[in-house]
């Protein structure tokens, strides 16, 4: 969607941000007065995490208009970073939701570092070249995380890799043991701070969006020889883009970490990355307001499936082809046009889509 | 306008899942307060679907027998899916604790069994899982290599089945005591925390006791169809016995093509191992002289093993498998242990989690099931029980002494 007009893309930002709030406060509404399931409770920290993902890849796909196949590398490094910073600040901080921020910072800061590493050969491909090395950047990531051993012990953190030859001190203790992940995480995840992230990371995104900057990376997405002509800086932009990307992914990888009792580096592996980028195309490429409700509905849909029982994951691929079908429908989309047709206004992007 | 429409789509998809889910939960709560309510979480999709499955019907044997014996204690039992994956596997575990669960089977792998076990021990439920080996699920066990306690002991939470360095130093105890192999070879799973686990401790131990290994080679899920790099290195090196810490579908794979290149070792495995027999398209002929550690045989002459393995073949068309023949003994231990007790349905969770851990570590209680007779447990929540080695021969399991 071309944002044409500047009122026009504020009013949708505004929006955006207001929705956020509105669904934050009502379910904490709904937890504080017990109506919400536990089940339901369990998956708010992911659902944020998941959103601040799709948010993340947005930026990439549907702002820079790269395919990353490959995001789930950059939820890794942050999940892994933070979760190991986490667990050495135990005692050094005893508050977790000042554990949880550097954690996070940390998450982000390890995530952006791969992200300019991986960038730098990355963005000088185009198109699906682009997209299969990004995959494999995934899958280095995974291996790595896979052979790596950290522990920790009065002397600080040590770290073998391929086989654990550390030798700890008394009282000390493994963190990371290569394919078992770190098992022993103490949540300090919360509803509140997943909220944070996210309207953080709308905020990130939209200035940069409508920076010009912004407008500078949108140009190579729409048209490179055109940008490069009038002296665009096209490494220089893209790597903005992208590296803003993996810090962003790289705080909800931290989120999500420190939300669950364990977590093991193939659980990011290929098919999270395409999840999370079946989040950005189905609530729209470039619309953060879409990639929200996306990560959100898409996240719970599973568990509101449980009744199915054997036929749950095919009643979840059905309802994803009828949602992508639905959205896509002329007829539906012209009988909900007339429904709120008030509402509208005519836009250009509509009939390019 | 597709803002709009892609709303719209959303809620009303929403709107309808929601519909169909309170029709499906309204069913399930209508339930008698006479029954405790048992749930388990496992694998029930994806890869490692026939773990989870297995312990499901061998859960639901048990349950059935119990109900049809009319006594004081009734189980209404509940199996969720977590696809393998630890997120998942707290989604799963909070569903039932939804639905009203008392009593939890736990998880049946391992890394969804670490994420479950801290769940269920924050909220003080009672926890015996089948097959989660890991020690992590347990907590409070020293890492074989560093020697470092990582996690603090559940203490609700006990294991029916073998811990991960148990088969491992087993493994290595027995292969020295029986003198098996001079050379010995070690293809194990590098991402799989299951057979990493196994292999860490067979080596410390396997140190200790001075065996002659001369070859460790790895694999991961992703390359776990060929091995023929893994096998042409343990051949090279001479090895006569080959140690495959890993379930029996890698294994079935590495057996077939070790012999199609005339390479015939000892092949070792340990409890995952058990199933080979029954893999779709396998030579059974290639098992030949396997050795095996598992605490379960499907062809065992006693009483309680035939009937078991008679039902369960009636009721789902297979040979059931060590999963199975773990999952009905949990259900049968906390049946015991209920008996046992003075606990009574109407109790919440947590007082039936005290009550439960009391008789288990009581040091009074010894359960005899499929998987072995006199288990006990202590404050550490290991089983004790001795595994059994197995010998393939003519296409079944004869015991090894």
């Amino acid at each position: 969607m071309k944002k044409l007009r500047l009122n026009k893309t504020s009013r949708t930002n505004f929006l955006t941000y207001g929705m956020v709030v509105v669904l934050f406060v009502v379910l904490q509404i709904m937890s504080g007065g017990g109506m919400l399931s536990s089940t339901m409770k369990g998956q708010l920290v992911p659902i944020c995490a998941y959103v601040v993902m799709a948010l993340s890849l947005n930026l990439t796909v549907g702002v820079l208009g790269e395919l990353s196949l490959g995001h789930a590398g950059f939820m890794s490094v942050g999940a892994f970073a933070g979760a190991v910073t986490a667990a050495a600040l135990q005692n050094a901080i005893p508050s977790g939701g000042l554990r949880l921020a550097v954690a996070m910072i940390i998450g982000a800061l390890f995530a952006a570092v791969a992200g300019v590493l991986i960038g730098i050969p990355v963005l000088r491909l185009r198109g699906d070249y682009l997209a299969i090395v990004t995959l494999a950047f995934g899958e280095i990531i995974k291996s790595i995380i896979n052979n790596l051993y950290i522990g920790m012990d009065a002397g600080g953190l040590h770290a073998s890799l391929i086989n654990n030859t550390i030798v700890l001190e008394e009282g000390g203790r493994m963190i990371l043991s290569g394919p078992m992940g770190i098992p022993g995480i103490t949540k300090i995840s919360t509803f509140t701070a997943g909220f944070i992230l996210i309207m953080l990371s709308l905020v990130i995104i939209f200035n940069l969006v409508n920076s010009r900057a912004g407008r500078a990376i949108m140009a190579l997405r729409d048209n490179r020889i055109a940008a490069e002509s009038v002296g665009i800086n096209v490494t220089q932009y893209k790597m903005m883009a992208f590296v803003t990307s993996a810090a962003l992914a790289g705080a909800a990888g931290t989120l999500f970490a420190m939300g669950q009792n364990t977590i093991i580096a193939s659980k990011f592996d290929f098919n999270q990355s395409i999840l999370i980028l079946v989040f950005v195309v189905l609530g729209g490429q470039g619309r953060m307001w879409g990639s929200i409700i996306a990560a959100a509905a898409l996240t719970i849909l599973p568990e509101l499936l449980r009744g199915f029982a054997d036929y749950r994951m095919l009643v979840y691929a059905i309802v994803l082809i009828l949602v992508m079908l639905a959205t896509n429908n002329p007829t539906l989309s012209g009988f909900f046009s007339r429904l709120f047709g008030r509402f509208r206004k005519p836009q250009k992007g509509d009939a390019a889509r | 306008m597709k803002k709009f429409t892609k709303l719209a789509c959303l809620l009303l998809a929403l709107a309808m899942m929601l519909g169909c889910l309170t029709a499906c939960g309204s069913k399930e709560s209508a339930s008698s307060a006479t029954a405790y309510k048992l749930g388990g979480v496992g694998p029930l999709t994806g890869g490692a679907a026939i773990y989870g499955n297995a312990a499901k019907n061998g859960a639901e044997i048990a349950v059935e027998e119990i109900n049809a014996l009319g006594g004081d204690v009734q189980f209404e039992l509940s199996y969720q899916d977590d696809a393998h994956d630890a997120e998942k596997s707290v989604n799963a575990y909070n569903t039932l604790k939804d639905w009203g669960m008392q009593l939890f089977l736990g998880s049946v792998t391992s890394t969804p069994g670490v994420a479950t076990s801290a769940e269920a021990n924050a909220d003080n439920m009672f926890y015996l899982t089948p097959s989660a080996s890991s020690t992590d699920v347990l907590g409070g066990v020293a890492n074989p290599l560093t020697g470092t306690v990582d996690i603090a002991r559940k203490s609700n939470v006990f294991q029916l089945c073998f811990m991960d360095p148990n088969q491992g130093s087993a493994s290595a105890q027995y292969i020295a005591d029986q003198n098996l192999g001079s050379k010995i070879a070690i293809i194990y799973k590098n991402d799989d925390v299951y057979s990493t686990g196994v292999y860490n401790s067979f080596i410390s131990k396997a140190n200790e006791l001075g065996l002659n290994i001369v070859s460790t080679t790895t694999f991961t899920t992703d390359s776990q169809t060929d091995f023929s790099v893994q096998i042409s290195d343990a051949q090279s090196n001479d090895a006569d016995l080959v140690f495959l810490p890993m379930y029996y579908d890698a294994a079935a794979l590495i057996l077939t093509q070790a012999n199609a290149v005339g390479y015939k070792p000892t092949f070792f495995g340990i409890d995952g191992m058990d199933g080979i027999l029954g893999v779709e398209g396998f030579d059974t002929s290639l098992a030949e002289g396997v050795i095996l550690l598992t605490p379960f045989n499907a062809d065992s002459e006693d009483e309680a093993t035939k009937n078991f393995v008679a039902k369960y073949q009636e009721k789902f068309g297979e040979v059931p498998n060590q999963f199975a023949a773990d999952g009905y003994d949990c259900v049968y231990a906390i049946y015991e242990a209920l008996k046992a007790s003075d606990a009574n349905p109407s109790m919440s969770a947590s007082e039936l989690c005290d009550i439960l851990v009391a008789t288990f570590t009581g040091g009074s209680f010894s359960f005899n099931g499929l998987t072995g007779d006199g288990m006990t447990w202590d404050d550490t929540g290991a089983v004790s029980k001795s595994p059994k080695g197995m010998v393939i021969q003519n296409g079944v399991y004869v015991g090894l002494d």
